[in-house]
């Protein structure tokens, strides 16, 4: 085994353990501590929480805020836009409770440092969209770091592997394991409950750059799908795993398209610069129906009305900035945009010599994420609020999965689309609160880990390195070697096979039956190799975790996406086999569940339940 | 755009080792300064940039797609809460631009322990921290009493 099965075990005890910094992780820090002032609350994060998540860049807009104090909208009219936006398909009791309480979310985002723009002259936020505020928000991860440090215990640069159950009760949650990614020891963390508030998934399917261009996915690429690869893996039921997104972004650079579009009015057009998607509303309602009537058109329709024209050889899509950067503040606020957010952009028009104001920009849709918290779903199936969720939505704590003591938040909980940032900070306090409540009232019997499991977990954890140690003796130099590959190989692999069976960027989003059966075979393979990944250090140890955390979460979205016999979101993916919507069969969610003891899925529909009218 | 360290500017002093969310800045253990071990991880995020106290790391755009010639260059000043940008074109062009990034103190947000407790039975309630006053509305939006019904 090497020296490291000799690594040092460090116990860390805890009421309640917080899995991820990023936003969703900042906001059950800060809501456990202001109820449960006596209770031990540790955060756990493989990076550090000042700049970890997807906001460690920083974001240039605020996507969830109601503005109900000057009665702007009300939450039920928020969950009508998250549902047409998804098809129908959405949980309309989390959407809700979420839509209810961001905004007092975001005014303590301004009271704590948080630059939001005005309306000059209302003094009201700036409004990008309907939903949308604009903020200068270089420093958001930063100040919402700052809360989360005043809260609770931080542990930075310990990645997380698994989750752990009681010795008796495979049900119910007891804490988690990992290592540290400086000091290499052996993290096992004990604890009544445990909210995941782990990342989602870029770098599951192929992105469209290659070499060093990969590194400029949409989503970040340090999430890697640990949302999902923890918390199925512990047997919790997940839903709408099929329900990948797909971004119509700047080309390559990934900026932001929103602030353009919605604020400074800029038109997205085809090469000819014509409005191709007013042309292709007809086509559009044709193929799926009432659904194309929403305003705004969903986001997967945009991408479809985008697909079929590059298809038509109509492209490239522009968006036209120069039409509107007509004043310098516009100029500054096209800019900004891009600064705030996604540097690379910014870098992208002063190497290749765009000036927006003088030409147009090239747009093109991205390769398929695995998220829960913008324009898509995927996710746990969570307890909903007490109040207001349908008995079949609702067996325990509010955003507590079904293992029991299992919270999450952000990317983790599935249904909930379109929280961004300030809705996973949202759904992150609602989950804060709840496990409050849970360790509270749930007695003093604290869960008890199998010391026979944490031992097995243990050599496991460090196998890459131990596997490594040995097999990298038969070659003489080099990254080829007969009985490993290394994470990245992996990773590659994986991408390719998500990419050419799973609906990736190769084949225009389609698959089908029998490619996704083929891509399952594939993946299988991959899963035995895991066991061979050679790592070189504790970087590519780390690598090594969250390349299982992708598979196993690719592994979902595969038997997600061949049990959903329809072609839900056009634009996001396709069965060629299945080429329509089919409301009377598919208007339900998808669900999913992993039973380790047997390593066997069950997959079936949970009801799609409409709360408001 | 990954970054890179310029050998001359780096004391070695781990800033941007400790910051990088990508895991990818490492000391170089001959030269004791810092580089970017995994270029097609880096999401030019420019986290390791800001924290440098020496200004010794840059970019350099993605090989894969943008051309040589480029900078774009930031100073992150915390105490007086702005952010300045400088870019310059691959055709020599320079765009600058100056932004506001925080409007208190940092250090100065008051922690949640920092408030009065809780009645023990508004755990129970669907209030979170500090509502209603932080809602700006006077009772929290309940769902209106449509019956579930399943499509």
């Amino acid at each position: 085994m090497g020296p490291w099965s000799s690594k040092q075990t460090r116990y860390i005890d805890s009421d309640i353990l917080i899995i991820g910094g990023g936003f969703g992780g900042c906001g059950a820090a800060y809501e456990s501590r202001y109820w449960g002032r006596d209770l031990n609350i540790v955060l756990v994060e493989k990076a550090n929480i000042e700049r970890s998540g997807a906001v460690a860049h920083g974001l240039s807009a605020i996507n969830c805020y109601m503005g109900m104090r000057w009665g702007e909208n009300r939450p039920d009219d928020f969950v009508r836009y998250a549902r047409s936006d998804l098809m129908g398909l959405v949980r309309e009791d989390l959407i809700f409770d979420i839509a209810r309480h961001v905004d007092s979310t975001v005014h303590k985002f301004e009271e704590w440092g948080l630059p939001i723009m005005k309306h000059p002259e209302t003094g009201r936020y700036l409004r990008e969209g309907r939903w949308q505020v604009m903020i200068h928000g270089e420093s958001y991860k930063p100040i919402i770091a700052e809360a989360a440090r005043k809260s609770v215990t931080v542990f930075n640069r310990v990645m997380v592997t698994h989750l752990l159950t009681d010795g008796t009760r495979r049900n119910r949650v007891a804490g988690a394991v990992g290592f540290g990614v400086r000091d290499g020891r052996f993290y096992v963390f004990r604890a009544k409950a445990v909210i995941v508030c782990a990342g989602g998934a870029s770098h599951v399917f192929r992105p469209r750059s290659i070499g060093e261009g990969a590194g400029r996915t949409w989503y970040a690429p340090w999430s890697s799908a640990s949302a999902y690869g923890l918390v199925l893996q512990a047997g919790a039921k997940m839903i709408q795993m099929e329900n990948r997104i797909v971004l119509a972004r700047f080309k390559d650079g990934y900026g932001p398209v929103g602030a353009w579009s919605l604020l400074l009015k800029a038109r997205t057009t085809n090469a000819a610069q014509g409005d191709y998607e007013a042309a292709r509303r007809e086509e559009l309602k044709a193929l799926v129906g009432r659904y194309a009537e929403s305003s705004p058109l969903p986001t997967c329709l945009r991408n479809h009305a985008m697909l079929q024209e590059l298809k038509a050889g109509a492209g490239p899509i522009y968006m036209q900035t120069k039409d509107v950067l007509d004043t310098r503040h516009k100029e500054e606020i096209g800019w900004e945009d891009f600064l705030d957010m996604t540097v690379g952009q910014a870098v992208l028009w002063a190497s290749q010599n765009i000036d927006p104001k003088e030409r147009a920009s090239e747009l093109i849709t991205s390769e398929p994420y695995v998220m829960g918290s913008h324009a898509t779903c995927s996710g746990a199936w969570a307890s909903g609020p007490e109040d207001c969720a349908p008995a079949d939505y609702q067996w325990g704590y509010n955003r507590m999965t079904t293992v029991e003591g299992l919270f999450g938040a952000g990317d983790t909980i599935g249904g909930s689309a379109h929280k961004f940032s300030s809705g996973s900070f949202t759904e992150g306090r609602i989950a804060g609160k709840s496990a409050v409540r849970f360790v509270l009232e749930s007695g003093a019997q604290a869960p008890r880990p199998d010391e026979a499991q944490l031992r097995t977990l243990k050599a496991l954890v460090y196998q890459p390195l131990a596997h490594f140690a040995v097999a990298r003796n038969a070659i003489v130099a080099g990254t080829v070697a007969p009985d490993y590959i290394s994470p990245l190989q992996g990773l590659q692999r994986l991408e390719k096979i998500m990419d050419e069976y799973a609906g990736g960027i190769s084949t225009f989003y389609v698959t089908s039956e029998p490619m996704l059966n083929r891509g399952l075979e594939l993946l299988t393979l991959l899963k035995e190799d895991l066991g061979r990944i050679g790592a070189e250090d504790l970087h590519q140890l780390q690598r090594a975790w969250e390349l299982h955390h992708r598979v196993w979460t690719a592994e979902a979205v595969i038997r997600h996406t061949l049990y959903r016999q329809e072609t839900r979101w056009p634009g996001y993916y396709y069965r060629a086999d299945y080429p329509r919507l089919v409301d009377p069969d598919w208007h339900v969610f998808t669900c999913s569940q992993y039973d380790a003891r047997a390593d066997a899925w069950e997959i079936g529909k949970m009801p799609v339940h409409h709360l408001i009218d | 755009m990954p970054t890179f360290t310029y050998m001359a500017r780096c004391d070695g002093c781990g800033e941007c080792v400790d910051i990088c969310p990508s895991d990818i800045m490492h000391i170089e253990p001959r030269y004791r300064r810092s580089y970017n071990v995994e270029p097609n991880f880096c999401w030019e995020c420019y986290s390791c940039v800001k924290a440098c106290p020496q200004h010794a790391i840059d970019v350099r755009g993605y090989a894969d797609f943008a051309p040589l010639g480029h900078s774009v260059r930031v100073r992150r000043e915390e105490r007086k809460g702005v952010i300045s940008w400088k870019i310059r074109y691959r055709d020599g062009r320079v765009q600058q631009f100056t932004f506001p990034i925080r409007t208190t103190p940092w250090g100065s947000i008051k922690p949640p322990s920092g408030y009065e407790t809780p009645r023990p039975d508004a755990l129970r309630s669907q209030w979170l921290a500090h509502e209603p006053e932080a809602l700006g509305t006077e009772g929290l939006p309940q769902l209106s009493p449509l019956a579930t019904r399943s499509e």
